[in-house]
């Protein structure tokens, strides 16, 4: 659906996207990460036909979005940050007005707004004026305006970005359901939030693609690094001796907490679960064990990960 | 070309959906209520010896007017939707760069075509009450409102530009005001130089539009006048054009 080949977009002293190549199977949903900066909205605008890419091309549907701009904005449905709209307008009048722009006829766009209002929640607030709506009913109309016209390729910038728990959970639950029918491009800088709707992860950094790659995957490669917090209730010395002796575990670090318990923060050795390991010695030693969690991974560590090997070589 | 209505229908709306186009409208009938007035008093006091919309055309509220509509009508046109990012939502659709150029004219034409209605009524009132025949008939009327829409088309046109090349509103409206004073300002130039042949002399006697109202306004149309502000309107478009297009050949 989407055919990225070395990409480049440079502005005026400095480049946004260094020579990326990707490319999205139909149907799929591909979440960006990336921190700020790192060329996921350049990339975006590009595919949508907003930019043109300095070099390298692009194709939508088979479409050059530069060459073929036109045909290739048909099948795509577009949501930029900040998700802008008339704030002057009615919900409905607005979602017509933009089905009609993007070449429905007046009785399809009728009915197409109807269905997205329902999709997206809307349909109690379809005579209100846009500005006056909170930000979580305008973020859906951001959605429901990238869906009238059925695209194709549905790409949505940030679009959980500054909305509540509540509405974040029922816009992602909207994302997913796009899944198969639509191909869905999204991006975010919040990590569980690719795990939860994203069947890939294209991970941007600086411009480039570092990764791309399923979120399991991703957390696989990463579980070497993770970290295992254990609180247990026994004697010092032979929670450091039972650590000494586990060959799993490269580093050991055992800290005094409330009553009897202490906590050790232990680094397996790569790509060791060893959250059973503590549980047995725990059972076998009639420990008592009241906590043990395995420490998530920030975007940043997964970043430093990711970024690791480029920077260890030398220039 | 149905994409044209779509965006026309919408952007005039815009004027009306808040309040700018009502506060434009108030402000420019209260101006030729003014000159209204005037009228009355001048039609009043002697016999008219020219006809009532050459009346209005001497009157300074007329180019008060014609200065001070363009800028306010056709700044937001780019400049709104640049600000607020509604540009790109805009452009991403399946809409050509021509269609959006020439809907967001034809809106603020339209706007100031309607901004213009209150002004018939008024010469229809003065050209009613006086009884001297000549003071208002089709001719005159006809060649006033082309007049206006020459102008206007003129002004407008190069507001719409002055809107493209800007975020701000604001500096969308400087700009068109300084072109409209400039405008002004070679028109007088024009209009009090001695005549010539000189190729100088004769470019600048094109661009007064003083002189080029009043002709218009008793019913005469000068050719070179319409052709002049025609020329320049779709100059001025077409400016726009290549400005909405090259964010492609960024």
């Amino acid at each position: 659906m989407i055919e990225v080949s070395n990409l480049t977009k440079r502005y005026a002293g400095s480049t946004a996207v260094d020579d990326i190549s990707f490319t999205v199977a139909p149907g799929e949903i591909v979440g960006l990460l990336g921190p700020n900066g790192a060329g996921k909205s350049t990339t975006m605008r590009v595919l949508a036909g907003f930019l043109p890419a300095t070099s390298g091309t692009v194709r939508v549907a088979g479409f050059d979005v530069f060459h073929d701009s036109v045909e290739a904005r048909r099948h795509i449905g577009y949501m930029p940050e900040n998700n802008p709209l008339y704030p002057e307008m009615r919900v409905r009048e607005y979602l017509k007005f933009r089905a009609r722009l993007k070449g429905l006829d007046s009785r399809r766009a009728r009915a197409r707004v109807t269905t997205v209002m329902e999709q997206c929640g809307l349909a109690d607030v379809a005579r209100r004026v846009i500005g006056q709506l909170s930000k979580g009913y305008r973020q859906r109309v951001g959605l429901a305006d990238a869906l009238v016209h059925e695209p194709d390729l549905v790409i949505l910038d940030e679009p959980t970005i500054g909305l509540d728990p509540y509405q974040i959970r029922s816009v992602r639950t909207l994302i997913k359901s796009l899944g198969g029918k639509h191909t869905v491009l999204i991006s975010t800088h919040i990590l569980p939030e690719v795990e939860m709707m994203c069947g890939r992860v294209l991970i941007m950094y600086n411009g480039r693609v570092l990764a791309s790659d399923t979120p399991e995957n991703l957390q696989l490669r990463m579980a070497g690094g993770s970290q295992v917090i254990a609180e247990i209730a026994a004697p010092k010395a032979a929670l450091e001796a039972a650590w000494e002796n586990l060959p799993e575990i490269e580093q050991h670090d055992v800290t005094e907490a409330d009553g009897d318990f202490f906590r050790c923060a232990l680094t397996p050795r790569e790509g060791v679960d060893l959250r059973p390991v503590i549980h047995e010695l725990a059972c076998k030693n009639g420990w008592k064990l009241r906590e043990l969690t395995r420490s998530r991974h920030s975007l940043e560590d997964i970043y430093v990960q990711v970024t690791k090997p480029r920077t260890e070589e030398p220039e | 070309m149905s994409i044209f209505w779509v965006l026309l229908r919408r952007e005039l709306a815009a004027y009306f959906y808040s309040f700018t186009g009502y506060v434009i409208i108030a402000a420019i009938t209260f101006l030729t209520g003014a000159s209204f007035v005037q009228m009355v008093d001048a039609v009043g006091g002697s016999s008219a010896t020219i006809p009532v919309t050459q009346m209005f055309f001497q009157s300074f509220y007329f180019w008060l007017i014609l200065l001070l509509s363009a800028p306010v009508i056709t700044m937001r046109l780019f400049a709104l939707e640049k600000d607020s990012g509604t540009f790109e939502t805009l452009m991403t659709t399946p809409v050509g760069d021509l269609e959006v150029v020439l809907a967001k004219f034809t809106a603020a034409f339209l706007f100031y075509a309607i901004m213009w209605l209150p002004l018939l009524a008024c010469l229809l009132i003065v050209g009613h009450f006086t009884s001297q025949s000549g003071t208002l008939d089709a001719g005159t009327l006809g060649g006033m409102y082309l007049g206006i829409f020459l102008a206007g088309g003129f002004f407008l046109a190069f507001g719409c530009l002055a809107s493209s090349l800007t975020r701000s509103q604001m500096v969308a409206a400087m700009i068109s005001l300084a072109f409209g004073v400039g405008q002004f300002a070679l028109a007088w130039w024009a209009r009090n130089q001695a005549v010539s042949d000189q190729w100088q002399s004769q470019l600048v006697a094109n661009f007064n539009i003083f002189d080029q109202m009043g002709d218009l306004s008793r019913g005469t149309v000068d050719t070179r006048a319409v052709i002049f502000y025609l020329t320049t309107t779709f100059l001025f478009l077409f400016l726009t054009l290549r400005v909405v297009e090259s964010r492609r050949w960024k």
